[in-house]
């Protein structure tokens, strides 16, 4: 009988070996199911087989697509009425995870030399909801944009309305649609990124509402939750239903732009857009 | 009558005896024109939308509405549109606008139906769409809530210069089954979700999310006093300067 030459190394050596091992090394891939090492994910953050975007904060965000960021409205948060405990100890912990004091990150940013307003919402920071300073921060970048004669572009990431801050939430989505239509009616342009995950009251507001919307790879962009509706049908929902390549399909989104190539789509689109350019 | 804890008032809200937007609108309007349709999918039964006269003033009313039995219920999806009947409606309270006819939006919904087919019909962008025009509208624009005033299903019809209650309705951001679900992962919790999302019309009031109580109206009750007060507020509306109308309901809604 062939006696095995590998020795079973102690249960201590083990040990040890494992904790050689850095934390997060591999990374599996939601949509592909692809396993790489993380360091293979890069600055942006994407699979490297089929290019989805790995959720990031609005900081990093920021930071790989423009060439200079000044931030807006840095202090503005959640306002103190809302006391409760649950809700402020959830709170603290996105400020320190995220580095900013609402789900939505404002400012002017320039790229390639162009110069734009923009706002990147966080899932970080309570899955990016809705809460009634988020939709402060987005009113105040539009009025900005419109007084500047600015264009906006919005990088959307939500799990929807902020359930903690109830109808004040659901009443944000009125606020920013009036904000967005007056840009609108100044001429001015609109341009929506769809990030994973974009879902309920953003969806059903200034997500919708781009002159021109684009989604990242395999983005989930959608309104009501899969569960929820599962309850309705009474089965399971076809597996990508709410992918942002079957929302294409249908005809809500007018192109998918991978994370790598977003900053030069974003650049070509203002470029496009720039009033000097079509009057001469 | 002792005052209803917030669970009752979304049972009262919910009570399948309730008037119906089809009631309402035949007793407030006469000559009631009923318009069908999107012109691009469907015509989605749970809303309503048509032209009447307000005390001889034509208005264009759109309205949600659940149905009187399980066979109306069920093609009217219990009062949860679908993305065509947005549309339907934004596409009439586009044409009253065209014809400077001021709109009344009647609104009794759970929320927008949830099923796979309205997501490939962009459900979303359908009431993003009402939201935006919605607020820009350059005629007189007041809603009611009449029963249920469900998420964004029902903000989408509910966003013009006045938006009022009845006193058996409620408005949430969700209903309270699903907060119960989402925050306490405990659906049984309805009671106490029902107390914690504020919806009585005299909370919404006192926080000026809605302008006004209205008296609860039964089925086969007198509608004159709520036309009679109807007309007037449409009237003082009407004699805002459009830029001023528009101002007021920039301001309402910028306040939140």
């Amino acid at each position: 009988m062939l006696q095995s030459r590998f020795k079973m190394p102690s249960r201590d050596e083990l040990k040890k070996r494992m904790d050689k091992i850095p934390d997060n090394l591999m990374k599996e891939c939601p949509i592909c199911h692809t396993t790489f090492f993380s360091m293979r994910m890069g600055k942006q953050r994407t699979c490297p087989n089929c290019g989805f975007g790995f959720r990031i904060t609005a900081r990093r965000r920021a930071k790989i697509t423009f060439d200079t960021f000044d931030e807006m409205d840095a202090d503005v948060t959640v306002p103190d009425q809302y006391d409760d405990k649950k809700y402020r100890g959830k709170i603290a912990k996105a400020k320190k995870v995220t580095g900013i004091k609402e789900s939505v990150l404002t400012g002017i940013g320039s790229l390639d030399h162009q110069k734009v307003v923009a706002g990147i919402m966080d899932p970080f920071f309570i899955m990016g909801s809705l809460g009634s300073a988020t939709g402060e921060k987005i009113v105040r970048l539009f009025e900005k944009a419109t007084t500047e004669k600015l264009p906006v572009v919005m990088f959307t990431a939500s799990g929807g309305a902020r359930m903690q801050e109830g109808i004040k939430s659901l009443m944000q989505m009125a606020k920013v649609s009036q904000a967005v239509e007056a840009h609108s009616k100044a001429g001015l342009f609109y341009l929506v990124v769809l990030c994973d995950p974009t879902t309920g009251g953003v969806t059903a507001s200034f997500a919708m509402q781009g002159d021109i919307i684009l989604a990242e790879s395999h983005a989930l962009v959608g309104f009501a939750g899969r569960r929820v509706i599962e309850q309705t049908i009474m089965k399971q929902p076809p597996k990508n239903f709410q992918r942002a390549e079957t929302v294409l399909d249908h005809g809500f989104i007018d192109a998918i732009v991978p994370r790598t190539n977003l900053k030069q789509t974003i650049s070509q689109l203002l470029r496009l857009h720039q009033r000097e350019a079509s009057h001469g | 009558m002792a005052k209803k804890t917030a669970y009752q008032r979304v049972q009262a809200a919910r009570d399948s005896h309730k008037i119906s937007t089809d009631e309402l609108i035949r007793g407030l309007t006469t000559d009631f024109f009923e318009l069908h349709g999107d012109r691009s999918d469907g015509d989605d039964q749970a809303v309503i939308g048509g032209i009447g006269l307000l005390k001889d003033v034509p208005i264009t009313v759109v309205g949600i509405r659940k149905g009187a039995d399980t066979e109306e219920n069920i093609k009217r999806h219990f009062g949860s549109p679908e993305p065509e009947g947005y549309r339907k409606a934004l596409r009439l309270m586009q044409q009253a606008e065209k014809f400077h006819r001021p709109i009344l939006a009647l609104v009794n919904t759970p929320g927008a139906w949830p099923d796979v087919d309205a997501e490939y019909h962009g459900i979303g962008s359908a009431i993003a769409k009402c939201l935006q025009v919605g607020m820009q509208l350059k005629v007189p624009y007041i809603s009611i809530i009449v029963g249920e005033g469900g998420s964004g299903g029902a903000i989408a019809l509910a966003c013009g210069d006045k938006v009022f209650m009845f006193e058996d309705s409620i408005y949430s951001v969700l209903s309270p089954e699903g907060y119960a679900s989402i925050m306490w992962k405990d659906s049984s919790k309805v009671q106490q979700a029902a107390e914690a999302l504020n919806l009585t019309p005299e909370w919404l009031q006192e926080n000026g999310i809605i302008d006004q109580i209205i008296h609860e109206y039964h089925s086969g009750e007198n509608l004159g006093p709520l036309r009679d007060f109807l007309a007037n507020q449409f009237n003082e509306l009407a004699n805002l300067p459009i830029g001023e109308l528009l101002r007021q309901r920039e301001q309402r809604y910028r306040n939140f």
